[in-house]
């Protein structure tokens, strides 16, 4: 927030001192194109765009500028290249709508293509039957605020990314509705960034998706019924709180997939009817609290490789597993959480139940191990092999226990 | 034969262990949607008692009225009736009544809780249906090994095996073998194995219809396809047919041979 308000003092010093004049762009005016417009006015002026369909396919902005759009004013990239190529610093887009980017197999064809900028604002614009939505490379300080990314994506080798970042450093990308892409928001290379509050839901593959960006945060965001849920890998030091992932459902479908991250916070969010809630592959020393699993296929599964990793304070309500496993190891703790299907009891009213709880179940042991046995979920006899080694367990991780499970649900 | 299966139905539907067993269902349907009103999420739960409780009861119910009208049947073989219409006909009364009391018993609260304004009205009756095959399979079962057994204990004993292998060794050995032979391609082996027991036929044709079955992975997929076409469909459902009538005829068979 305070770097927000930074940016802002920054910004509007920048356009208010420099004697920025305002321009009106229609198709009456003295500016009838964008394009003219564009290479007509001086840096750091402001162009107004009157309601109107502009044709700008492939129209480069290599200086300060801030465009405006009124109701209705429409940028037409007639399908054939970029809509907006933004090459300079300070620019500040708001208001617009983008539509028919160009489609290719070999160039990313974005309705705003941002590269090597610095400091630059995407507000309140929509973009329809675009490519790539917003495509930002080797940027940083700009903010993506409130934009609406509306696709109709069927494949995944036939359409790109909502909101794609590439090598950019401490972006904010805050309220943004992106549906119908491939992925809704696509990071690789982005560090110190924050996203905050987007809705990303029906995309073709994930919400969001994270490469090799270390250092960032995401927040209160809502991924819905996205094709493989959210994918963070690779990356360091990510945060991650009050998220909500919901009904990611599908035969090879999850919530959210951590793959070789390390160091990170899953705090708060809610994980609800997604195939897989969590699953884990590979990665180490992070913390996982005050989540909440409710009504998924697994709610967590962990595969090799995942050291030192903590789970507390979490809810585990009416999974079918709650945690699986493929290995007799563990070095993860599972202390005080709350798990439904727990049949303990409390003596001494302290809220923790006297009797240590295993998650583990058998047959999810078991079908870890051969994927085909899981043709006899619900049936009577893997609930007799459940309950027998829930009594004396002989195969899942004996020391994989929470020893001080809740009684109540945390809220 | 109508009149035998008249006389045995109506004997049973006036029995009080009918009454008891409608109730016992309708008392699930009601407690199950009261707590859950979830009609898609009552048809999960249900689909566990169904594929266990219908072959039990079925079989119990077939064991002990086939030795209860024991001397009913003996007058009956007096009178110039042929034997087949005598134990068809006892058959029928025994497995229409038990599967009235599932279909009235589970078709009332879910018709109170609006069944025919959910999506899952299909679901539904192919939760009763195959209840209803259940039933028709493991009386049959059950009075065959009456037939076979005329010591009472005895019978009992091998109708609680039966149901007991059907509903629970199967799927162990099942489960044993796949462990075994788990570096071998076995999606093939679930299939057949799953296909050849009536209970694990009519689990996975049920699974298979409800939002669960993405849990099933890849297997699923492969079982889906089986499952999804035509041909699947009149294979499975012939296999619950099958199933119905091969016991009928060797109970009829045994039944004209058998020396009372």
């Amino acid at each position: 927030m305070l770097r927000g308000i930074t940016i802002f003092i920054i910004l509007s010093s920048i356009v208010f001192e420099s004697n920025a004049r305002s321009h009106s762009v229609c198709h009456q005016c003295d500016l009838p194109t964008l394009s003219i417009a564009v290479n007509e006015v001086s840096h750091g002026d402001t162009l107004m765009l009157e309601k109107g369909i502009y044709s700008s396919p492939g129209i480069e902005i290599t200086k300060p500028l801030t465009l405006i759009g009124k109701p209705g004013a429409v940028l037409d990239g007639e399908s054939k290249d970029y809509v907006l190529k933004v090459l300079s610093d300070s620019v500040f887009i708001s208001g617009l709508e983008f539509i028919n980017t160009g489609k290719s197999y070999t160039k990313d064809y974005a309705a705003i293509y941002i590269h090597k900028s610095s400091i630059f604002t995407l507000s309140n614009n929509l973009i329809k039957g675009s490519f790539f939505g917003i495509l930002v490379e080797k940027s940083k300080n700009g903010q993506i605020l409130n934009n609406r990314v509306l696709g109709n994506a069927t494949r995944e080798d036939q359409s790109g990314n909502g909101i794609h970042l590439w090598d950019c450093d401490s972006i904010l990308i805050s309220e943004n509705k992106v549906s119908g892409m491939r992925d809704g928001i696509y990071l690789e290379f982005v560090d110190g960034s924050k996203i905050i509050k987007n809705y990303s839901h029906h995309n073709v593959r994930y919400g969001l998706h994270f490469m090799f960006s270390n250092h960032d945060q995401y927040a209160r965001n809502k991924f819905e019924e996205n094709g493989a849920g959210v994918a963070v890998m690779f990356s360091k030091w990510i945060r991650m709180e009050n998220n909500r992932f919901i009904n990611n459902w599908g035969t090879a479908s999850y919530g959210l997939l951590l793959k070789e991250i390390y160091d990170a916070e899953v705090l708060n969010n809610t994980f609800q009817e997604n195939t897989l809630g969590v699953y884990v592959d590979g990665s180490s020393r992070v913390n996982y609290s005050g989540n909440t699993f409710r009504q998924n296929g697994w709610a967590i599964k962990v595969s090799g490789g995942c050291y030192t990793n903590v789970f507390t304070r979490n809810n585990f309500l009416g999974n079918s597993f709650d945690v699986s496993y493929n290995s007799k190891m563990n070095d993860n703790t599972f202390n005080s959480n709350y798990w439904g299907s727990y049949a303990g009891y409390d003596l001494d009213k302290d809220g923790t139940g006297d009797v240590p709880y295993r998650p583990v179940k058998l047959f999810s042991y078991v079908v870890n191990k051969t994927p085909e046995t899981i043709v006899l979920l619900r049936s009577l006899f893997v609930d007799i092999i459940n309950f027998s080694e829930k009594v004396s367990p002989a195969f899942t991780p004996d020391d994989l226990v929470d020893l001080s499970p809740s009684m109540q649900v945390f809220k | 034969m109508i009149k035998i299966f008249k006389y045995s139905f109506s004997d049973l539907m006036r029995s009080r262990w009918s009454l008891v067993y409608l109730a016992f269902y309708l008392l699930l349907g009601f407690v199950l949607l009261f707590l859950n009103n979830d009609l898609s999420k009552g048809i999960i739960t249900l689909m566990n008692v169904i594929v266990i409780l219908t072959p039990m009861i079925g079989t119990i119910f077939g064991v002990m009225y086939f030795y209860n009208s024991r001397e009913f049947t003996e007058l009956l073989l007096a009178q110039p009736v042929k034997r087949s219409v005598i134990f068809f006909g006892q058959y029928l009364g025994v497995s229409i009544s038990l599967s009235l009391s599932l279909i009235i018993g589970l078709g009332i609260p879910f018709l109170a809780y609006g069944l025919f304004r959910s999506g899952v009205i299909v679901n539904f009756l192919l939760l009763l249906s195959s209840g209803a095959f259940l039933t028709f399979i493991f009386v049959a079962l059950a009075i065959c090994i009456a037939l076979f057994n005329t010591n009472k204990i005895k019978g009992f004993g091998y109708a609680i095996l039966m149901w007991l292998f059907f509903a629970v060794i199967y799927d162990g050995l099942m489960l044993l073998s796949m462990m075994v032979f788990a570096d071998y391609p076995l999606d093939n082996f679930a299939l057949v194995a799953s296909f050849l027991n009536p209970i694990d036929l009519s689990r996975i044709m049920i699974l298979l219809k409800l939002d669960i079955s993405a849990l099933l992975g890849y297997t699923g997929a492969l079982f889906q396809r089986f499952f999804g076409t035509n041909l699947g469909l009149i294979a499975s459902w012939s296999m619950l047919v099958f199933w119905t009538f091969w016991p009928i005829i060797l109970l009829i068979r045994k039944a004209q041979k058998k020396n009372f």
